[in-house]
């Protein structure tokens, strides 16, 4: 009992027992809930929901909208469960701590949480986007479209990376 | 299978709550919900991010391909088109590169008290997303039909019978990859 108490403290996990817990996972959600992991979805569905909120009930009207219905569903739970899950996790192991700026953007661009969040707000804009028309997030295509080998799933996984790394190389090699 | 229990809506919600649950435990428990383990891979520097995709891809493939071929389950492929698949996926790097977080580790960093996962990320997601929809008319019928992919899958693209003949090298290429990572000490 004391080294399954010890193991779910444990900070940090092997990527291949965590890798392969996400393979079961999915295994799970096909075969009980007919879905596979995927998030950006419900950001889509929550930013049509929060504008539906402030602009009236025409806001579903848009096509985006009606080709992908507002509301809460299986997909938003998820993510619900994701901010719930790693919560939790952090707090029995003991590494949950308030951040404004990770230490290691700090440390290459200064200790202004302004300059942070701008830029974090930026990457938000352009990973909310480039989701919705991408259909998919380093979940829906890099993990669940990629196992079903899926063309397009394969294809954006590849592209998301090629994005990440060009962006990273630039700013922390070049900038 | 479990088609009454994939009709029931409210057990569904709650079976999402408890999915994400596992999966927001997982990726916080694989670090990668971390700004920095996610920047040391776009960095090339420490490969934590691709080890964990990878093995779930060779899990979850033989697993979700082994439940089909049992008629256990059916598969959710989404039809894709190169100008579907290339300059979003592109965007979402750029986003990837900056926030430092994806959408999902996004949800997880805040677990572990991430403020500009939250203030910055978050926000800015739903923005992302609201954007899109408002733009997507524009889009749609153009950019979006360039280069029809369909929902087609390396299966379907090889000339095989048996699916197994590509799951099966596919699962034994990414295991040697993983044990190269490992042998390079990354």
């Amino acid at each position: 009992m004391n080294t399954i108490i010890d193991v779910l403290r444990d900070p940090s996990w092997s990527p291949y027992v965590v890798g392969g817990g996400i393979g079961v996972l999915s295994w799970l959600t096909f075969l009980f809930s007919d879905h596979p992991l995927g998030i950006s979805t419900a950001f889509s569905k929550t930013a049509g929901m929060i504008e539906k909120a402030v602009r009236g009930p025409k806001v579903a009207n848009k096509l985006y909208y009606q080709e992908n219905k507002l509301g809460v569903d299986w997909g938003w739970m998820l993510v619900i469960g994701v901010f719930l899950g790693a919560l939790v996790s952090a707090r029995i192991s003991g590494t949950f701590r308030w951040e404004w700026a990770p230490s290691m953007w700090q440390a290459a661009f200064g200790t202004n949480i302004f300059i942070r969040l701008a830029v974090a707000v930026f990457g938000g804009i352009c990973m909310g986007f480039g989701a919705r028309w991408g259909c998919g997030c380093t979940s829906g295509h890099g993990i669940s479209g990629s196992m079903q080998l899926v063309l397009g799933s394969l294809l954006s996984a590849l592209c998301f990376f090629i994005g990440g790394i060009g962006t990273a190389m630039l700013m922390y090699r070049v900038l | 299978m479990f088609t009454t229990l994939h009709n029931n809506k409210r057990l569904q919600l709650a079976l999402g709550l408890l999915f994400g649950f596992c999966f927001g435990f997982l990726l916080q428990k694989g670090r990668v919900c971390d700004y920095e383990v996610i920047m040391r891979q776009l960095l090339l520097q420490d490969f934590t991010v691709l080890k964990i995709m990878l093995t779930a891809m060779v899990t979850g493939m033989v697993g979700v391909y082994a439940m089909r071929g049992r008629g256990w389950i059916k598969l959710h492929k989404k039809a894709g088109s190169l100008g579907t698949n290339i300059p979003g996926p592109l965007i979402f790097g750029i986003g990837f590169g900056t926030l430092g977080y994806c959408p999902g580790t996004s949800m997880g960093a805040i677990g572990h008290g991430a403020l500009d996962a939250l203030v910055g990320g978050i926000v800015g997601i739903l923005i992302g997303a609201g954007l899109y929809a408002a733009v997507y008319p524009k889009l749609k019928g153009r950019i979006l039909n360039v280069g029809d992919l369909g929902d087609k899958t390396l299966i379907d693209v090889l000339p095989v019978r048996n699916p197994w003949a590509v799951i099966l090298p596919v699962a034994v290429i990414l295991v040697l990859v993983l044990f190269s990572l490992e042998k390079m000490g990354l």
